[in-house]
């Protein structure tokens, strides 16, 4: 009981009903095939940060993860219509294992050659997906969307909402992860884990586990591309855009702190959004490049960190 | 002598064509306070390597407490008892020193459990016994060379050890920080924790140690009393050179 009337706890339920409110009031129809993106990519990012951030182990795989997350709801949409919930419940399935068997391959892998083998497992799932006929191919697949569920007017609202929940859920997993002795001992492993190992840590398995609820909220945050789009096809779908975004999002944020992906995506996403609709649907990449490397130059800590630098300027100046 | 705490059998390490152990064999026993010596490189580390589980060993056997460890991996040692602290300290650079004690303390003594403010207040005793208390919210990368030696061995200590292993925490440390490491190392060898010391500072492991090995390139060359291990002329071949 006490845990709902925590202050994260009336945030959360406060966000769930103001998606609600505004799915069913009015606004533009437009604000919410933006916002759903927005939403979108602070679930990846938040997924992201739980192995990259706290773990520190950079996976550039978000994509893969995302992308069959889509494949999974158009293969059960199309084999036995499964409505929408079922189907990312089935994707979270999916990509969770997929995280877990990647996990297996790869965390022994350390630093750099980690990162790399993740951008491997893209190219293997997209591959896939090009040669597989009933799901499109290369060319894609065309679908059509059921009617809305009710009480919401338009499909793209359905979605919006449900993507603010999936977020609300994917903080609310973050946080968990980031204050129990998951996140120490995650923590410790990413400072040394070998000492991590030699105070109790299982260093394998705190890995994995991170791997597999990472994958699963991925794979959770793609399942309804294809009723969004009401499209799918495997270029866009495992587009490397996704891995940078749900990296630069956490990185430019703050890593250390659940807070920083949610804020650093928002602010990432929503830019980009704009820049979509102002200037070019080129130029929107070349803001993730511009913001990561000013980020990375002038405040390596992320958005969480220059608020805690400028709270505290003397604390800061005073120590060597 | 009392039993057995920790049974080494015919240990041997090899990297590619490299022994850096050869069928080692050591027994201490319950409560013993134990040093191991030798020049650089003759294996000191890798034998506790094997033993703490950090690396495995290719051939032999290593009993503890009865069990066979040398397939478990690391945390399953440490949780069987055993401890060690890192020849170059290695806190967790992200955390407060107490928050570094909480890691073992979480992982080992208390596993699940919920009471947050127990585990904090036994964390703040073991650092008060390392006079480490004044230090315990000072993020751990702004310590101090001697102050990093002690995080270790209190790390090493929440983690409720039977068998301590020091891996040269006295390095590089001025004679009145060794006497003050040495004093804290004998304080919990008295309530029952046996110590295996790896040390090069000869006065501090001569003084502490009930009984000394002595390695050179991977092999025991000489064991006994310290008295009788400096009079070696086989320990003093490998130290000085034929």
């Amino acid at each position: 009981m006490r845990r709902l009337a925590s202050p994260f706890g009336i945030g959360a339920a406060a966000t769930v009903v103001l998606a609600g409110v505004l799915a069913l009031g009015g606004a533009n129809e437009y604000f919410f095939f933006a916002g759903y993106v927005v939403l979108q990519f602070v679930v990846l990012a938040t997924a992201w940060n739980i192995l990259g951030g706290y773990a520190g182990y950079v996976n550039f795989g978000t994509a893969a993860f995302f992308g069959i997350g889509a494949y999974t709801s158009v293969l059960l949409f199309k084999s036995l219509g499964a409505p929408l919930l079922v189907q990312m419940a089935a994707a979270a399935v999916v990509t969770g294992l997929l995280g877990f068997g990647t996990g297996l391959l790869t965390l022994r892998l350390r630093g750099i050659f980690y990162s790399i083998a993740t951008v491997a497992v893209i190219f293997i799932a997209e591959t896939l997906m090009i040669n597989w006929r009933y799901v499109g191919g290369a060319t894609g697949l065309q679908l059509l969307r059921p009617a809305p569920m009710l009480p919401f007017e338009t499909y793209t609202r359905m979605l919006f909402f449900i993507m603010a929940v999936v977020a609300v859920l994917a903080v609310a997993i973050a946080r968990y992860i980031e204050i129990s002795w998951i996140g120490r001992g995650l923590r410790a492993l990413r400072d040394t884990e070998e000492a991590a190992e030699c105070s109790g840590v299982p260093t394998l398995r705190l890995k994995l586990l991170a791997c597999t609820i990472s994958g699963a909220l991925m794979g959770v945050a793609g399942a309804p591309l294809p009723m969004y789009l009401s499209f799918l096809e495997p270029a866009s779908s495992f587009s490397l855009n996704y891995s940078v975004v749900a990296l630069a999002g956490a990185i430019i944020g703050g890593t250390a702190h659940w807070l920083g992906p949610v804020l650093g995506a928002i602010l990432l996403a929503s830019m980009q959004q704009i820049v979509t609709v102002t200037i070019s649907s080129e130029m929107n990449v070349l803001v993730v490049g511009v913001m990561l490397v000013v980020f990375v130059v002038a405040a390596p800590d992320g958005i969480l960190g220059l608020i805690r630098k400028l709270r505290r300027p003397r604390a800061a100046a005073g120590k060597p | 002598m009392s039993e057995t705490l920790l049974r080494v059998a015919q240990v041997s390490k090899h990297f590619g064509g490299f022994n850096a152990l050869s069928e080692v064999s050591i027994e201490i026993a319950q409560g013993e306070r134990f040093g191991l010596i030798g020049p650089n490189g003759s294996g000191k580390t890798t034998l506790i390597n094997c033993i703490s589980g950090s690396l495995r060993n290719d051939g032999g056997s290593i009993v503890f407490d009865g069990h066979e460890i040398s397939g478990l991996p690391a945390f399953e040692r440490t949780r069987l008892g055993i401890a060690r602290s890192f020849q170059i300290p290695r806190p967790f650079s992200s955390m407060s020193v107490l928050e570094n004690l909480l890691v073992p303390l979480e992982y080992v003594v208390h596993r699940r459990s919920m009471h947050a403010a127990d585990t904090r207040a036994e964390a703040m005793q073991i650092l008060e016994s390392m006079s480490l208390a004044d230090k315990a919210d000072t993020p751990s990368n702004r310590l101090t060379q001697v102050e990093l030696r002690k995080l270790e061995l209190a790390r090493a200590m929440a983690a409720r050890p039977r068998l301590l292993i020091s891996d040269e925490a006295m390095a590089g440390l001025s004679s009145t920080e060794v006497e003050e490491v040495l004093a804290i190392l004998r304080k919990l060898n008295a309530s029952g924790i046996t110590v295996i010391m790896i040390e090069h500072i000869m006065r501090a492991v001569m003084g502490f140690s009930q009984r000394v090995i002595c390695l050179d390139a991977g092999r025991i060359i000489c064991e006994g009393t310290p008295e009788s291990i400096v009079r070696d002329p086989e320990v003093q071949k490998a130290y000085l050179g034929a």
